[in-house]
């Protein structure tokens, strides 16, 4: 029964609706008490009985709800005969939770659909051969799955055979599709939007970055910052405590009217409602548009950044340096490429990579005793030559002496923005190289657009020579570089300007600057490979791509904006509610219920807004 | 100890947390320091002993409150 009315709540909105609609027509046109009376009384029992079964249901557990005030106030004034109130407050009250209702999921909206995008099926090749079509839950690790244009990628795999264009903006949040071909890797969630594919399940379930992706935006939505855990504390007093208030009025002043009307009066509504919606919409837009914040707490935090600090290679410049400039000293050529090929080949040094790259086919010797010096280089031994390759300051340990010559070739190349990579074999120069990095296209705009937003400091930190980031600073109107950086200066960087009041967000790569990002107010790794990224990082930008930022931090900016003004606007009404009750004479129970639920739909639609939120073009 | 997601109809009124995280509490077997009622996301996360209290006794205890239960999953936490 009980059950029953709560499934019909929508219904008996209506039929109390018609019920006052006829009650009003029946005293102002047909002037028929007796009609009026009666609807009212109707709508009011009618309306009454899912609020009363709800208000009963809390207090079976102990919690004192909005609607055991409403269903007091509502007992209360058809006690009095006051049956034209006792309708119309309910009705509003039942009225006003459907719209909330309605209304709440429009803000969720952004992220249900993430949800939606879930991969449900999948079609497994059986031991037979034939392919069958299984539950994406039954699918286990290293099978082989066949996916169908038009169809999601059921799991996180390898592609086997076949090649087609898969839509990934369900992870990346960018709608044009990438060509996949045979070792690609594919997620979860994507759509095949051409071609027929078959893959190797490589990680399923929870493990797939999709379902990842869908559990952080989960919690974050429903995370708590302090502000709202303090208005979640406070409203699990406050209703008591209205009803305690209506309760010691109407004790003194034995005037029901008064007491009730405080009890509708004292409804909390738009105030604890006011934050989640404005977080769960600010969450869902971030979603939609590949940019991950993980729960109101960062909103906040990352709204007031004034300060960012960028690494410099893989963040601000491609991370994909080249040889740009060279210089040989003394003969034996082939040989000394040879070694220093060698042992780079150790390294997985983005550096050392160019190197290799440079040289290209060479005859490889067997390295003895690599020894890696952080911050310098590498040291190594091949037959009877000590070979060193790395940065000056690597040279100046291994006490090598550099020519006039090689002096000024350093100092050249460093003036010209490279990175320097010096080769020396049994402590003596053989070769110097001028590495350079691309800066990442459109990255200027973006910082500039963070300028816009209100970040006041923008700084590079790097391992590089002092030119090279000079170089990149200039190019991209940073406002402070700082080259010759390891990872503990870089923290400790970060850890001085913090002690100066600065609130500060770090962009870099989640494995070497791990402890910067871990003591920032905000982390941002850039990594493609997504694991580090979505588990070390504050906001995630999805793909690492980094012309997210700006819309980060504009939508995190918005979102706090927009949290405040739910709270004023919630603590306001009641406040006006309360004091017109003392200073007014035309403050009665329905409009102050009819100025309740306004709020509530106010703070709704006003969160709403962050859905559609869009950074203005610079 | 066992994980419950449980899935509910859309939640739309705060005070309905408290309702549900009250009762819950209530039930015996369940680690109410593990217990999450996620309003945007209308969900209920919980460990529970499933020796001590079966899912169907949560399940039943929201449902009582008024809130249908879409669908749960359990799986070893």
């Amino acid at each position: 029964m009980q059950k029953f009315i709560l499934s019909k709540k929508n219904f008996i909105t209506l039929i109390s609706a018609i019920l006052i609609a006829l009650g009003f027509l029946g005293r102002f046109g047909l002037e028929n008490n007796l009609l009026f009376n009666g609807s009212l009384i109707i709508a009011s029992i009618l309306g009454v009985a899912p609020i009363a079964i709800q208000a009963y249901q809390a207090l079976k557990v102990k919690v004192v709800s909005i609607d055991v005030l409403v269903t007091i106030a509502v007992i209360g004034a058809v006690l009095i005969q006051n049956y034209e109130e006792s309708a119309i407050v309910t009705f509003l009250f039942l009225f006003g939770s459907y719209l909330e209702q309605r209304t709440l999921n429009k803000t969720r909206s952004a992220i249900k659909e993430l949800t939606e995008l879930a991969p449900e099926n999948a079609i497994k090749q059986m031991e037979n051969g034939e392919f069958e079509e299984i539950d994406v839950d039954a699918v286990e690790e290293d099978d082989i799955l066949l996916v169908k244009t038009g169809a999601k990628v059921p799991v996180d795999g390898t592609l086997l055979t076949g090649e087609g264009h898969i839509n990934e903006a369900s992870i990346t949040g960018e709608s044009v599709p990438v060509s996949k071909k045979v070792d690609s890797a594919v997620f979860a969630g994507t759509i095949l939007e051409n071609g027929t594919i078959q893959i190797r399940a490589d990680r399923i379930g929870e493990d797939t970055t999709f379902v990842r992706i869908i559990e952080l935006v989960e919690e974050a939505q429903d995370s708590k910052s302090e502000a709202e855990r303090f208005i979640d504390r406070f409203s699990k007093y406050y209703t008591p405590a209205v009803l305690i208030l209506g309760f010691i009025v109407w004790l003194f002043s034995k005037n029901i009217e008064l007491a009730i009307t405080i009890l509708v009066l004292g409804c909390p509504g738009a105030l604890v409602i006011g934050v989640p919606v404005s977080n769960v919409a600010g969450i869902g837009n971030g979603a939609r548009n590949g940019v991950l914040l993980k729960g109101s707490e960062v909103i906040n935090d990352f709204s007031r950044v004034n300060t960012i600090v960028f690494d410099k290679t893989g963040t601000l410049t491609v991370g994909n340096p080249e040889v740009a400039e060279k210089e040989v000293y003394g003969n034996n050529n082939e040989e000394v490429l040879g070694y220093l090929a060698s042992v780079e080949r150790e390294s997985d040094h983005p550096l050392a990579k160019a190197v290799l790259q440079d040289i290209g086919k060479t005859s490889f010797y067997t390295v003895e005793e690599t020894e890696v010096v952080k911050g310098g280089g590498i040291v190594a031994k091949i037959g009877d030559h000590r070979i060193a390759v790395g940065n000056v300051a690597l040279m100046k340990k291994e006490n090598v002496e550099l020519s006039e010559k090689a002096k000024k070739d350093v100092e050249r190349f460093e003036k010209n923005g490279n990175s320097l990579v010096l080769t020396a074999i049994d402590s003596e120069l053989k070769v110097l190289m001028g590495i350079r990095d691309q800066i990442r296209p459109g990255v200027k705009k973006d910082l500039q657009h963070l300028k816009k937003l209100g970040v006041k400091n923008l700084v590079v930190l790097s391992g590089d020579n002092q030119g090279t980031v000079d170089l990149v600073a200039q190019e991209l109107g940073l406002t402070e570089a700082h080259g010759h950086m390891l990872p503990e200066g870089k923290s400790a960087y970060i850890e001085k300007m913090q002690a100066e009041g600065q609130i500060i967000a770090f962009v870099g790569d989640g494995v070497n600057d791990s402890p910067s990002l871990a003591l920032a107010d905000i982390g941002i790794a850039m990594e493609s490979g997504t694991d580090v990224a979505i588990e070390t990082s504050d906001v995630v930008l999805m793909n690492s791509d980094f012309s997210r930022l700006p819309h980060a931090l504009g939508l995190t900016k918005s979102t706090s904006n927009n949290m405040k003004q739910n709270i004023i606007i919630a603590v306001g009404v009641v406040l006006i509610l309360l004091a017109s009750l003392l200073f007014s004479e035309w403050m009665n129970m329905s409009i102050g219920m009819l100025v309740h639920e306004l709020s509530i739909l106010v703070v709704i639609i006003n969160g709403m807004r962050l859905l559609r939120y869009r950074l203005k073009r610079a | 100890m066992q994980k419950a997601v449980i899935q509910l109809e859309t939640l739309s009124c705060p005070s309905c947390l408290q309702k549900i995280e009250n009762a819950v509490k209530g039930i015996n077997g369940i680690d109410q320091n593990s217990l999450k009622v996620l309003f945007n996301a209308s969900k209920v996360k919980v460990n529970f002993d499933s020796e001590a209290v079966a899912i169907n006794n949560i399940e039943k205890a929201i449902e009582d409150l008024g809130y249908p239960v879409v669908k749960s999953k359990v799986k070893s936490a």
